[in-house]
C-alpha cells in the first residue's frame, strides 16, 4: 500500500531536532516564544514527551510561512494573541462586554439565560452536574473514556501517546503546528472494542473545562467494531474576544468501527477559525463528518478522511453560510488508500450580503486502490448579486478501476420558486427562508432534532435580515 | 352568495410579457359555486391570464382591473392574494428541493387559513385528502414537486387546493401530461372538494377534462380576447370542429 498510518505521523526525528533555550531567544518578541510553550507544558505538569512535542511544533510553527492559497489571513497578528491563560488568571468577563447583535440573536432564538452566559464566554458552564454525573457512570460501566484532553493526558497517558499527533502531525500546516505547541482543552474519547455508545456525546457535558477554547485539541478513538457519535458546538452564536481559534481534531476508526463527528460553529464575526480535522478509517470502518459553519470572519476547514483499510467508508456533509464581511473557505479531503473504499462529499454553501463562500476539496485515489467509488456534490446558493462563491475541486486519481462522480452547481433563488411559494400564502421572506432551509436539508436531517430546529430558526433570522 | 357583486370580476384586462401585449382586454366573472372553463388554442394567452391573476411579476398588467370580493387585487403580492382565497393550480409546478410536501402544506395552510388548526388535525386532514386523491401516505414526505412524475405533480396541486380551500381556484392546464387514469383521479378529486363556497376556472386546450368536470360556463380565448362564451354545447362544438372556424370568424371580423 502506498501510504501507511506511520507515514502520516509527524517528523518524529525532526531534522532540526530540539534546540536548547538559548536558540530561541532571537525569536522572542515575534509573538510566541519557546519559553511560553515550555511554560504552558510546565504549568499543566505534562510528561516530557508532550513538552518536547510542543517545542518541536513551536519550531515548525515559527518556520512555516503563512498559507496564502486560501482565505485572506493578513489580519492575523500573532503578537496580539494570548496563547495561554492560566485558569487562575482568567477574569470573569462581563455580560456588558457582549456585543448587542449577539444578545439580540439570543433573544430571538430564545436561548435560556444560563446558556447565554456560557455561549457568550461569561460563564464557563451551564449543564447540570447531575446530568453529567449519570452519563459518566453509564459510560464508565462500558469502559468508555470521555474527558477533556488535559485530563485524558494525565489519566490515560499511554493511549494518548499512542495516537496524539499521529493523524495530524505538527508539520501538517502552520496552524496545526501552532495548535500542537499551545493546545489546551478539547475532548478525549476512547470507545473499547464492540461498545456502542447509544446517545451522542456532547462537548458541553464536560464540566469545568474549556469547551470552546482557542486552541482545542480533540482525539477520538473508536476501537474495533465500536460506534460513537460526538457533537460539538451549537447553532447559537458564540461570542469570543479571541480573534484566532485554531483547533485540531484527530479521529481513529478501527476495523468495523462507526465514528460520526458533528460540529456546528457559529463564532462571532471577529474570529479567524482555522481548523484542521482528519480521520483515519481502517477496514470496513465508517467515518462521517457533519460540519456546519455559520459564523466567524474567516473559516478555513477541510475535514479529511484517510480510507486506509479495505471496505472503509467516508462521508463529509458540510454547510456554510457567509454574510457581509465573512469568508467561509470550507470543503473536504478524502484519500482512498485501500481498495473497495467508498466516499461521499456533500457541500452546500449560501452567500448573502457580499459574503463569500469557497468549496475547496481534494479527492485522491492511490494506485492499487481498486474499485473505489466516490461521489462529490457541491452546491452554492447566492442570495444576491454582490455575494461570491468559488469552487476549487482537486482530483488526483492514480488508479484506473474507479468510479468518480463530481457534480457542482451555483444557483440563485429563482423567481419561479418564489412565485410558487408566495402563491401558497408565504410572504417573500418566508418563501426565501423555506428555499434556504430546503437547500440545507441534506445537512439538517443529519442533526439531532433540537439542533435542526434551532438551525432553521437561525436561518430564518438571517433571511429576515434581523441579525448582522 | 347573496351579494349583488360577483366574487371575482375581471375587467378589460391587458397584460404584457416583456413588452409584448398578450391579453388585449379580457372580461370575465366567476362566482363562488360556479365552474367555468376557459378554452383556447396554443398561444391565445390562457396561461398568461392564470399567472397575471395570481400576480407573477413577469406578467405586467397595463390596463384593467381584477376585483376579488370588491377589492382590486392587482396591487397585492401573490401571498396577499392567496390569503384572500385565490388559488392557482400550476401547469408546471416548480420543485422546492429539501422541503417535504407535508411541511410545506402545514406552512401554507397556517399562512392562508390561520393557526387555528392543530398539528394533529392537520395530519388528519392531509391523510384524508391524500386518500381521496389516491395518493400514498408516503407522499407527504416527498420533496415538493422534486422528482415527481407529471401526474404526481398535478395530484399534489389538487391536494394543495383541497387543503387551502380557496374561494376562487384557477386551474392552469391541470389535464396536460396526464394519462386517462390520472386524469380521472384528478377530476374526481376536484369534484369531491368543490363546495358551494368555491368558484373554479378551468383553463384547458382540450375538452377531455371537461368530460369529468362539467362546467356551467365555457369561454373561448383567441389572440388575447374572449371571443365566445356559452355552455357545455360550446365544448362539444370545439371537440367536433376544432378552433379553426372560430379563429376564422375572429379574423373575418377584425
Amino acid at each position: 500500500m502506498a501510504v501507511k498510518a506511520q507515514d502520516l505521523r509527524g517528523p518524529t526525528d525532526y531534522k532540526y531536532g530540539f534546540h536548547d533555550v538559548e536558540d530561541y531567544k532571537y525569536k522572542s518578541g515575534r509573538g510566541l516564544t519557546a519559553q511560553q510553550v515550555e511554560e504552558i507544558s510546565r504549568m499543566k505538569g505534562e510528561p516530557d514527551w508532550m513538552r518536547q512535542f510542543r517545542l518541536r511544533a513551536h519550531q515548525i510553527f515559527m518556520r512555516k510561512p503563512m498559507p496564502t492559497w486560501g482565505a485572506d489571513l493578513s489580519g492575523i497578528d500573532f503578537d496580539n494573541i494570548h496563547y495561554y491563560v492560566k485558569p487562575s488568571e482568567k477574569t470573569e468577563k462581563s455580560w456588558d462586554d457582549v456585543p448587542p447583535y449577539i444578545k439580540d440573536t439570543f433573544d430571538k432564538l430564545g436561548i435560556p439565560e444560563a446558556e447565554r452566559k456560557f455561549l457568550a464566554g461569561v460563564s464557563a458552564q451551564y449543564e447540570s452536574e447531575v446530568v453529567y454525573h449519570n452519563l459518566r457512570e453509564d459510560l464508565e460501566k462500558q469502559g468508555v473514556i470521555f474527558r477533556d484532553m488535559d485530563s485524558g493526558l494525565r489519566e490515560y497517558p499511554d493511549i494518548v501517546k499512542e495516537y496524539f499527533g499521529t493523524i495530524i502531525p505538527p508539520g501538517d500546516n502552520k496552524f496545526a503546528a501552532l495548535n500542537s505547541a499551545v493546545w489546551s482543552g478539547g475532548s478525549f474519547i476512547y470507545v473499547p472494542p464492540g461498545v456502542h455508545v447509544e446517545i451522542p456525546l456532547q462537548a458541553y457535558f464536560r464540566i469545568n473545562t474549556e469547551n470552546m477554547g482557542q486552541f482545542e485539541r480533540t482525539l477520538i478513538i473508536a476501537d474495533e467494531g465500536s460506534s460513537v457519535h460526538y457533537i460539538e458546538g451549537c447553532t447559537a452564536p458564540v461570542y469570543s474576544s479571541d480573534s484566532l481559534h485554531s483547533a485540531v481534531v484527530e479521529l481513529v476508526a478501527k476495523r468495523g468501527a462507526h465514528l460520526r463527528y458533528t460540529t456546528i460553529q457559529n463564532w462571532s464575526n471577529n474570529v479567524y477559525n482555522l481548523v484542521t480535522k482528519r480521520a483515519v478509517a481502517y477496514e470496513n470502518a465508517v467515518v462521517e463528518w457533519i460540519d456546519g459553519n455559520l459564523g466567524s470572519k474567516v473559516t478555513m476547514k477541510y475535514p479529511g478522511i484517510y480510507l486506509m483499510g479495505e471496505g472503509a467508508k467516508g462521508e463529509v456533509i458540510s454547510v456554510a453560510f457567509a454574510s457581509a464581511g465573512q469568508h467561509q473557505d470550507a470543503g473536504a479531503k478524502i484519500i482512498h488508500v485501500a481498495p473497495n473504499t467508498t466516499s461521499t462529499i456533500t457541500s452546500k454553501s449560501i452567500s448573502k450580503g457580499g459574503g463569500r463562500t469557497s468549496y475547496r476539496g481534494l479527492l485522491k485515489v492511490y494506485k492499487g486502490a481498486e474499485n473505489v467509488k466516490s461521489f462529490v456534490r457541491c452546491d452554492a446558493l447566492m442570495l444576491d448579486e454582490i455575494s461570491r462563491s468559488d469552487t476549487y475541486p482537486s482530483i488526483e486519481i492514480d488508479e484506473d478501476q474507479v468510479s468518480i462522480e463530481h457534480e457542482a452547481s451555483v444557483s440563485k433563488i429563482s423567481d419561479e420558486q418564489l412565485f410558487y411559494l408566495q402563491s401558497r400564502g408565504l410572504n417573500e421572506a418566508e418563501a426565501k427562508t423555506m428555499i434556504v432551509n430546503g437547500f440545507f436539508e441534506a445537512f439538517t436531517k443529519e442533526l439531532p432534532m433540537e439542533y435542526a430546529v434551532e438551525l432553521n430558526r437561525l436561518l430564518q433570522l438571517q433571511m429576515e435580515g434581523a441579525i448582522g | 352568495m347573496s351579494t349583488s357583486q360577483p366574487t371575482f370580476l375581471i375587467e378589460d384586462l391587458h397584460v404584457s410579457v416583456e413588452n409584448n401585449e398578450i391579453l388585449k382586454g379580457v372580461d370575465l366573472t366567476v362566482d363562488q359555486g360556479e365552474t367555468h372553463a376557459l378554452m383556447g388554442p396554443n398561444g391565445s394567452g390562457k396561461s398568461t391570464l392564470a399567472n397575471a391573476l395570481m400576480g407573477h411579476p413577469k406578467y405586467v398588467v397595463t390596463r384593467g382591473r381584477v376585483l376579488f370580493q370588491g377589492e382590486d387585487i392587482l396591487r397585492l403580492t401573490p401571498d396577499q392574494r392567496a390569503k384572500m382565497g385565490l388559488f392557482l393550480a400550476f401547469q408546471y409546478p416548480v420543485a422546492i428541493p429539501g422541503i417535504s410536501l407535508g411541511n410545506f402544506m402545514r406552512a401554507a395552510t397556517r399562512a392562508v387559513n390561520g393557526t387555528g388548526v392543530t398539528a394533529g388535525e392537520f395530519r388528519k386532514q392531509l391523510t384524508e385528502r391524500m386518500k381521496l386523491l389516491k395518493m400514498d401516505s408516503s407522499f407527504a414526505a416527498r420533496y415538493v414537486n422534486d422528482g415527481l412524475s407529471g401526474g404526481e405533480k398535478k395530484r399534489a396541486e389538487v391536494l394543495q387546493m383541497a387543503l387551502l380551500k380557496p374561494k376562487i381556484a384557477v386551474m392552469d392546464e391541470t389535464d396536460s401530461g396526464l394519462d386517462i387514469d390520472a386524469l380521472r383521479t384528478v377530476a374526481e378529486g376536484v369534484n369531491a372538494i368543490q363546495t358551494p363556497e368555491m368558484g373554479v376556472l378551468i383553463i384547458t386546450h382540450y375538452q377531455r377534462l371537461l368530460n369529468y368536470i362539467r362546467p356551467q360556463f365555457v369561454h373561448v380565448l383567441v389572440a388575447g380576447r374572449i371571443v365566445k362564451s356559452g355552455g357545455q354545447e360550446l365544448v362539444e362544438q370545439l371537440e367536433a370542429e376544432g378552433y379553426d372556424p372560430i379563429i376564422r370568424e375572429v379574423e373575418a371580423a377584425a
